[in-house]
């Protein structure tokens, strides 16, 4: 069902781990729907230096999570915020239907850790994007 | 390293039973309906499977009726019995934890006006014969209840349950398709009135299974066509297929005990290496080992997800199953694990090793030295585990 990019990605997931002195977390998915990611970003001068992931949840949560994390490194958080599920998917040259959510997760966790630096660092007003179900 | 721990969803076709239906697809090609000695010849292999399907289970011959596998058995036992009794009652007692082709099938009968009593398991899985007999009403016309559970090994109180259905003149059917090969069953001694199976359970091919029907008991055919299977279910005869399900089963109760043995003590090792080397696990399932079937043993990995557990394994080489193979892919947890108590999270966190007899004991040793692995680092990726002065908990 997963095909070798998504399974190369999984068995070797980069940007694992928690960065303790963070700008910005985001935690988002539950554990009773299966899936939990959290990533934590470090940024300077509105650029994302680093980023790391933890998640609890399947083969595709984890790979996305690793891709999702990888891309925005060197983003400006603005281009961070437009990164779209469709980008990690495309990325992992597709995911099985049922798995699609897992990318929409991983947008979503990195959406909600951009806030979390507005929020602490009064950069920006917060949107509050009523999608993002925080745990 | 190719490991196969998961032979509750499947086995290999034993060589022995491979050889006794190679002759039977080139050879002896005939039609088992046809008067012709070609037919015949096919007839005389088919009626020694029936016969060797009744010595395993001690039933007559002519109680059996070979289908197409264990859902057709299923499907044709509870929709035959219920359809042909209606006018007695439209009311079937089964429980929480049977294969979805027990289930999706009863929920049909729901749709078509039949009431459905599904039965409470406990903490490990056990129906209670004293609820059965409790849910009964006048217009219960079918129990059905599993032998042994698919996912947790769990082997029913199927005795006591006849018991009770037979006290009451009510049919009885058992969804057998984990058990054969691995449970003692006699249905005379145990009151079964219908019972399922499947051959590729028990080492035998795929696509090929039994319904036995106690003589005497009504029940509406399932496949209507020609006159097969004294008229009860037509398709013709799968000639290869019943040579391979009956030397199966005779090879399965003949060396029953000799193979129990020998899984079971690869299980129990796998049991005991995994308790004591990794920690915030649970076994789920009847915890009365000589209550379970031999080979099984479901574990919920605490903190971590069943499906990335099953994926690295899988990297690694070892191939196991999280929940049952039929609803992986699903988004769903277990429902035989939330039935039997479970918590939700730890339910997504299940993984099913189920043992059997081409495994050893070097496979045990692999695969726990990898499981290890595999929850250590699956569980450093996870935001729900923290490990706090070797204190491990949920945060």
């Amino acid at each position: 069902m997963y095909n070798q990019k998504v399974m190369d990605i999984f068995a070797n997931p980069q940007h694992m781990g928690f960065i303790e002195d963070n700008d910005g977390v985001g935690k988002v998915g539950n554990a009773a729907c299966g899936d939990i990611m959290e990533i934590s970003l470090k940024i300077k001068d509105n650029v994302i230096t680093d980023a790391k992931f933890r998640t609890f949840g399947c083969a595709a949560a984890i790979a996305t999570s690793s891709v999702a994390t990888g891309m925005v490194i060197g983003m400006t958080v603005d281009e961070a915020l437009k990164l779209t599920n469709a980008k990690v998917v495309e990325y992992l040259e597709g995911l099985p239907p049922q798995k699609i959510h897992c990318s929409v997760l991983a947008e979503e966790a990195i959406k909600a850790a951009i806030e979390n630096y507005y929020e602490r660092s009064g950069k920006k007003p917060a949107d509050g994007d009523k999608e993002i179900k925080y745990v | 390293m190719r490991i196969y721990l998961d032979n509750s969803a499947t086995t290999y076709t034993d060589p022995e039973v491979l050889q006794a239906m190679l002759p039977y697809f080139t050879e002896v090609y005939g039609n088992g309906s046809s008067q012709h000695f070609f037919g015949r010849e096919a007839l005389v292999a088919i009626d020694k499977a029936r016969e060797q399907v009744a010595a395993a289970i001690n039933c007559r011959p002519n109680e059996v009726y070979f289908t197409s596998g264990g859902t057709e058995s299923d499907n044709w036992a509870i929709k035959g019995i219920a359809r042909a009794h209606s006018k007695k009652g439209k009311h079937i007692i089964t429980s929480k934890i049977e294969h979805p082709a027990v289930i999706k099938t009863c929920e049909t009968l729901e749709r078509e006006g039949f009431e459905v009593t599904y039965l409470d398991v406990d903490s490990e899985g056990f129906v209670d014969p004293g609820a059965v007999e409790a849910a009964i009403r006048p217009d219960t016309t079918l129990i059905s209840i599993m032998t042994a559970n698919n996912e947790i090994g769990t082997i029913q109180p199927v005795r006591e349950i006849g018991a009770i259905a037979r006290a009451h003149k009510i049919v009885f059917h058992t969804d057998a398709v984990q058990a054969i090969g691995n449970v003692d069953i006699d249905v005379v001694r145990d009151n079964i009135d219908l019972l399922s199976m499947s051959a590729h359970k028990f080492y035998g091919p795929k696509g090929v299974g039994v319904l036995y029907k106690r003589n005497g008991v009504k029940a509406e055919r399932f496949m209507d066509g020609g006159e097969q299977e004294r008229n009860m279910r037509a398709s013709t005869l799968n000639t290869p297929g019943i040579v391979g399900l009956g030397k199966a089963i005779e090879l399965a109760v003949r060396d029953r005990e000799a193979n129990n043995a020998r899984i079971r003590e690869l299980r129990d090792a796998f049991v005991a290496k995994v308790n004591a080397s990794i920690p915030d696990v649970k076994l789920n399932g009847a915890l009365d080992f000589d209550r379970r079937l031999p080979g099984n043993a479901n574990y919920s990995f605490k903190y971590i997800e069943g499906e990335s557990i099953l994926m690295r394994l899988d990297l690694a080489g070892i191939a196991v199953s999280s929940g049952s193979a039929c609803s992986s892919g699903s988004l769903e947890p277990s429902y035989v694990l939330l039935s039997i108590g479970v918590p939700i999270e730890m339910a997504h966190g299940s993984i099913r090793f189920s043992f059997g007899k081409s495994n050893t004991m070097q496979e045990v040793d692999y695969t726990v030295d990898k499981l290890q692995k595999t929850v250590e680092f699956l569980r450093e990726l996870s935001p729900l585990f923290k490990n706090v002065q070797g204190e491990q908990r949920y945060v």
